[in-house]
């Protein structure tokens, strides 16, 4: 221990710590300024910079002692008096706030270019922020309002960008930033992380680090021996259930008997600190047996390939799915012109920026035992009595946890309690249950609070991925330019366990003709098990991988009939009164046709040009649409109860809560809650807060997954303060009004049973303006023009969040993303070789909102969580056939590949980056 | 039994003085280690690459050594002065162009802002920026150990990847230092990355040039990753010297340079047929360039 001195954010500190930390470490552990987050611990995420004289620096990889005598500001700094900086200003009014994890890192980024530029006496200029901000990621906003936001604080006048939207009511329409958005730019949001219960011990998880092996035997007496260990648990030490899963019950809590992936869990440990924990993991012996792994989808069907799970009937096939209309035989004959194309999509991470993170509190719990504080009136946190078995954590799903977590301990679901963390980033990737299990077995073991998080080498070998696809897909239409049939077969890589397989490519293939009026149609998919790390949910749900490949098709065709890409998807467009591939009738809230006018027009004022030179630059447009359903569907009942109370306040007129255990992960739901709720209400949105995801005080809001909670927790909401408000009218003056009310979305029917599969959907036409760099084969994305009708936008800042970022993220999707895996053994094991796209890759975006109401979402509206990210990927790709005449078939865009490409004169590229192998031959409807 | 299992330093260091410096360095008999920014180190050090640390002895509070100067013959640059603080000078941008922009694209601002050059030299990888620009400068690194301090050509001190002749268990690379351009003098760099996976070059590349007008009187040439070292390109500086500030002379240099290289395809990153297009491609681009601020530098 030596002794640090340092001015931290103006005041003298001194402290004992060992010189060996970090400056991370000193600020949020030693002196608890938990506003500094820790995102990857490489120096690549850049969301715990913070200034040391002056100077944004990565703290994460900065030595505590290296900054002996020097003066340290963090965000915590930022708000004097009461009043907020300039940034924190911004940032709040443009809405470069969502989920908050990178929101301290951009602003102390942004301040140290702020006060440099200042003291230069110079201007900030957009290159001057994309520079300065390359290194500092943000996965949720997309950037634009984050550039915005910064210029305003220089003192340029730029207002939010917000797309015209109809006439706002009270609360309804009006753009208001996220109830949660003060607290994260000021620093004091806390994120499961920035807790410390008193007594907390430090857990961490044994790996198989193998693909595909039987164990023979665990040994844990060694670590069980070291000195600060309280204890290690094996499959024999699980209580009840040792399974969980979001659809099918099959991925083992602890491993006992095989492991099917890299990432499994073998043993957990709790200890006094990580770093014993991270010593005893290395004394846990485990003696396997290896056995030969399948890490391919298409190599998993045939029949001498090793099974993941023996014991089931179908070998690896998880599911065999399938779509039918009319007849493709009869279609495909009154084709004039077909196109017939295998596509690939790669694995992807969702690279939520806050990595996984639970902490187990034991049923009993008092901090006073522990030597901390006792408060009687709190209900949760760490000054609370904790009367059941608790696990702190920021999840996609709070009533599944809890009632996972029950079945595993053994208890009733009644004696789990879920309390819902902010979450730094979920995209889907927060659906499966990690590690809170754990982290709730070792607190009932130990009867300690313990605190599992995973580092974010770990984050990345362990949660479900985005699915790899293999997608053959053949689109026929007649001369005129109507699409006579479409037939197509995907296969999907679902890794080790079932996790959202099933669901996802149920997607994938109702979505595989687009939205397009088709008659005959044939989709089969297989989804397989393989050795591979599990994949499941992730913005977009299959979607985002089908559109590729349809609207790859769409442009060859329309190349090939001589027609405007524009005009042939406006010719096939859905329309009201068309059916969709699974026989829905659509009835009401089609708005695609309106988005492709308006993306069409904005694309083609001003002196258009599909594609021009300037000097060895090469610029291109590329169209393409999409839609993604709402809500659950396909027959699964979907439903979500709010509880709405409300009170006179004596100074501030009528309050109100909004309680539900639905998931923030940035998105915005509790200022659309609070606004549906409030305009029953006829109050201001301010007036309403809203408590989200503690499973003793809020009722179960279902998943946060599938576009879902706008529409049914909106609902549910809106309709809960419609009861409240319709007692209030006839209740005495002070009254106090509490109503829960259980909401069921319309009944769908499941796949095959044609009539409505989903309760809605939303629709989008996005332009990519592209520029080749024909020298070296770069792409980059100037622009895109986008039109997403979501029905009626409930909040037009937070709505336009989710568009800029969802458009940013299908960038990554197209051009930088790939999760690596060889032979079931990932590449990407650290960030530094996965590339979201950063600042430096963000377009300048053109958004309309189209207002299609559907009429039984709340106030009209429909999801839109996934919508953007779903065509900007073929926007890209169409693009860049479009400048170059090379048809790319894989994802993500290889500049190597492309230019080889573009000088020996070929038409198409099928490797992406990462791609070792061509892309396989397929047959149709499977493999004979 | 107790813990270690991160790869921490227990004694940090921050000597303000080189004597300082190499009695720690002497006192830990090769369990320590001199680092500047530490931005590559540490990195590694997180993820438990790094071991056998005992202390860090940190460069860059050795007094005197954070700045850059401009004597007689040199701009000498102390090994605590960091990429931005190059990136930002006025002299160098001037004198040295290449070197500024090679260390203006070295990993992100923030690790700028604490990463020094002399890091970068003595990290002696195939294609760090900063060494590459320095390189094509002609640049020398001063290395100061307890029977000494002695000035090297930069383009000597590269052994192997990773590899320096630098001791590191006994000495210190204390500065560095160019010859600023004269007139007629001009100097250039680009590198072509990828968007996707780890942060390395495909390829760097930096020249500087001399020209009596449109002839090549001087030459020297900085590339990486074309081998096991960075590669201070003698046999093109050669085949420019005498030429004409012409396109055939500089593809004719990209040719000399491709067959005087054994390029390699490395995973995920790029085909050697890649690279060597990009040498055919930038290097006549990077030359061009040199000779027109040589040409503005009259």
């Amino acid at each position: 221990m030596s002794r640090l001195k340092m001015t931290i954010n103006g005041a003298a500190v001194d402290v004992e710590v060992p010189e060996s930390r970090y400056l991370s470490e000193v600020l949020r552990e030693d002196l608890r300024l938990t506003g500094t987050k820790i995102g990857c611990n490489e120096a690549e995420c850049g969301i715990c910079t913070v200034l040391v004289n002056g100077t944004p620096v990565v703290s994460c990889v900065f030595p505590a002692f290296k900054a002996q005598g020097a003066t340290v500001e963090t965000i915590e700094n930022l708000s004097q008096d009461g009043s907020l900086h300039a940034l924190q200003q911004a940032f709040l009014d443009h809405g470069a706030v969502q989920c908050g994890i990178c929101t301290p890192g951009l602003i102390m980024t942004a301040k140290g270019l702020l006060d440099r530029k200042s003291a230069a006496g110079e201007p900030v200029t957009e290159d001057d922020i994309r520079a300065s901000l390359k290194d500092s990621y943000c996965r949720c906003t997309g950037y634009q309002s984050v550039i915005n936001a910064i210029l305003q604080a220089s003192g340029q006048d730029v207002p939010p960008y917000l797309p015209e939207t109809q006439e706002p009511g009270l609360a309804v329409g009006k753009a208001q930033p996220n109830p949660n958005a003060l607290a994260k730019i000021t620093g004091s949001a806390r994120f499961t992380d920035d807790y410390k219960f008193p007594g907390m011990l430090y857990a961490r998880t044994k790996r198989a680090g193998v693909p595909h092996a039987r164990i023979r035997s665990i040994e844990t007496s060694a670590a069980r021996k070291l000195e600060g260990v309280h204890a290690v648990l094996t499959h024999e030490d699980i209580p009840g259930r040792n399974a969980h899963g979001v659809v099918s019950i099959d991925w083992p809590v602890l491993c006992g008997v095989k492991v099917r992936y890299v990432g499994d869990a073998v043993a957990i440990v709790a200890a006094d600190s990580e770093e014993i924990a991270a010593a005893a993991l290395e004394l846990i012996q485990v003696d396997y047996e290896e056995l030969p792994a399948v890490t391919d989808a298409i190599e998993a069907v045939k029949p001498d390939a090793p099974l993941v799970h023996e014991e089931r009937p179908d070998g690896n096939l998880l599911k065999h799915i399938k779509v039918k209309k009319g007849d493709i035989d009869s279609g495909f004959a009154d084709a004039d012109v077909i196109i017939d194309q295998t596509y690939r999509t790669p694995t992807t991470e969702h690279l939520f920026l806050e990595p996984e993170c639970s902490i187990g509190v034991p049923a009993g719990y008092v901090p006073t035992d522990f030597g901390g504080r006792c408060d009687a009136l709190a209900v949760r946190g760490e000054t609370a009595k904790h009367d059941k078995t608790t696990i702190y954590v920021g999840s996609q799903i709070p009533y599944g946890d809890r009632d996972q977590t029950a079945a595993t301990l053994g208890k009733d679901p009644e004696e789990v309690r879920v309390v819902a963390t902010l979450m730094g980033g979920g995209f889907g990737g927060k659906e499966d249950i990690v590690g809170q299990i754990h982290s709730a077995l070792l607190a009932e073991t130990t009867q300690r609070p313990v605190k599992m998080l995973y580092s974010r080498q770990e984050s990345l070998l362990v949660h479900p991925k985005r699915h790899a696809t293999i997608i053959r897909i053949r689109t026929g239409a007649a001369r005129g330019g109507k699409l006579t049939a479409v037939e197509a077969t995907l296969y999907g890589d679902g890794g080790a366990y079932a996790s959202l397989s099933e669901k996802v490519l149920t997607r994938a293939t109702t979505h595989a003709t687009g939205p397009y009026d088709v008659p005959n149609v044939k989709v089969d998919c297989f989804a397989l098990y393989t050795n591979n790390v599990p994949c499941g949910a992730f913005r977009g749900f299959g979607v985002t991988q089908s559109c590729f490949a349809v609207e790859s098709n769409m442009d060859m065709l329309a190349e090939k009939l001589g027609l405007d890409a524009v005009e042939f998807r406006r010719m096939n467009a859905l329309d009201v009164g068309s059916e969709t591939s699974t026989g829905q009738v659509m009835r009401e809230s089609v708005g695609l046709n309106e988005c492709i006018d308006k993306v069409d027009h904005d694309m083609r004022s001003d002196d258009f040009r599909w594609t021009w030179d300037e000097g060895h630059r090469r610029f291109a447009w590329g169209v393409a649409v999409g839609y993604k359903n709402t809500g659950l569907g396909g027959g699964a009942p979907d439903k979500a109860t709010a509880e709405v109370e409300a009170w006179q306040d004596p100074d501030k007129g009528l309050m109100a809560e909004v309680r539900i255990s639905s998931a923030e992960m940035g998105q915005g739901l509790p200022a659309v809650l609070a606004a549906c709720a409030a305009e029953e209400l006829g109050i201001p949105t301010e007036r309403v807060s809203v408590l989200l995801g503690d499973t003793d005080f809020c009722p179960d809001g279902g998943p946060t997954t599938a576009s879902r909670q706008s529409y049914v927790s909106g609902n549910a909401a809106r309709l809960a303060a419609k009861e409240v408000a319709r007692q209030l009218a006839i209740a005495e003056p002070a009254a106090r009004i509490k109503v829960q009310h259980e909401y069921w979305a319309p009944k769908t029917k499941p796949l095959g049973a044609g009539g409505d599969m989903h309760v809605a959907f939303g629709f989008c036409a996005q332009a990519a303006l592209c520029e080749i760099d024909m020298r070296s084969g770069e792409v980059t994305v100037q622009k895109i023009v986008a039109a997403h009708d979501v029905g009626r936008a409930l909040n037009p800042l937070t709505l336009e969040g989710q568009i800029e970022g969802g458009i940013v993220m299908c960038i990554g999707y197209t051009l930088t993303e790939h999760y690596i895996q060889e032979d079931g053994v990932p590449w990407t094991n650290v960030m530094a070789r996965y590339k979201a796209p950063s600042i430096t890759h963000a377009p300048k975006i053109v958004s309309h909102i189209v207002e299609h109401n559907t009429a039984a979402g709340p106030f009209g509206a429909k999801g839109v969580g996934e919508l953007p990210s779903i065509p900007t990927s073929s926007a890209i790709t169409n693009a860049i056939y479009r400048a170059t005449g090379v048809r790319v078939r894989s994802l993500p865009v290889d500049q190597d590949e492309l230019l080889r490409a573009i000088r020996s004169g070929a038409t198409e590229v099928e490797l992406a980056w990462g791609d070792v192998k061509p892309i396989p031959v397929i047959n149709f409807g499977g493999e004979q | 039994m107790t813990a270690n299992p991160t790869s921490r330093w227990s004694s940090y260091h921050k000597p303000e003085t080189v004597e300082e410096a190499l009695e720690l360095l002497h006192d830990y008999d090769g369990s320590a280690r001199v680092i500047g920014g530490g931005t590559d180190i540490l990195v590694e050090a997180r993820r438990g690459l790094r071991r056998s640390i005992d202390a860090m002895v940190d460069a860059t509070g050795i007094a005197g050594l954070d700045t850059i100067s401009h004597d007689q013959d040199y701009i000498v640059i102390g090994c605590g002065v960091t990429h931005t603080q190059i990136v930002s000078d006025e002299r160098i941008v001037r004198y040295g162009a290449c070197l500024a922009e090679s260390c203006g694209v070295i990993g992100g601002p923030q690790v700028r802002n604490t990463g020094t050059l002399a890091g970068n030299v003595a990290h002696a990888l195939p294609a760090g920026d900063g060494t590459i620009g320095l390189l094509a400068l002609g640049g020398e690194v001063e290395i100061a150990s307890t029977t000494g301090t002695r000035w090297m050509p930069a383009k000597d001190t590269f052994v192997g990847p990773g590899k320096s002749v630098i001791d590191r268990h006994r000495e210190v690379l204390t500065r560095l230092r160019f010859k600023p351009a004269g007139t007629q003098e001009g100097s250039a760099f680009h590198r072509v990355m990828r968007p996707q996976g780890l942060c390395l070059p495909i390829i760097s590349m930096a020249a500087r040039l001399a020209v009596d007008g449109d002839t090549i009187t001087a030459a020297s040439i900085g590339m990486g990753p074309v081998g096991p070292v960075p590669w201070f390109a003698e046999p093109v500086a050669t085949v420019l010297v005498g030429g004409t500030t012409s396109t055939e002379q500089y593809e004719k240099a990209a040719e000399v340079a491709l067959d005087n290289v054994t390029l390699r395809s490395s995973k995920y990153r790029a085909t050697s047929e890649y690279r060597a297009t990009m040498i055919r491609t930038y290097l006549p681009i990077i030359l061009a360039r040199a000779a027109e601020r040589a040409g503005a530098n009259q």
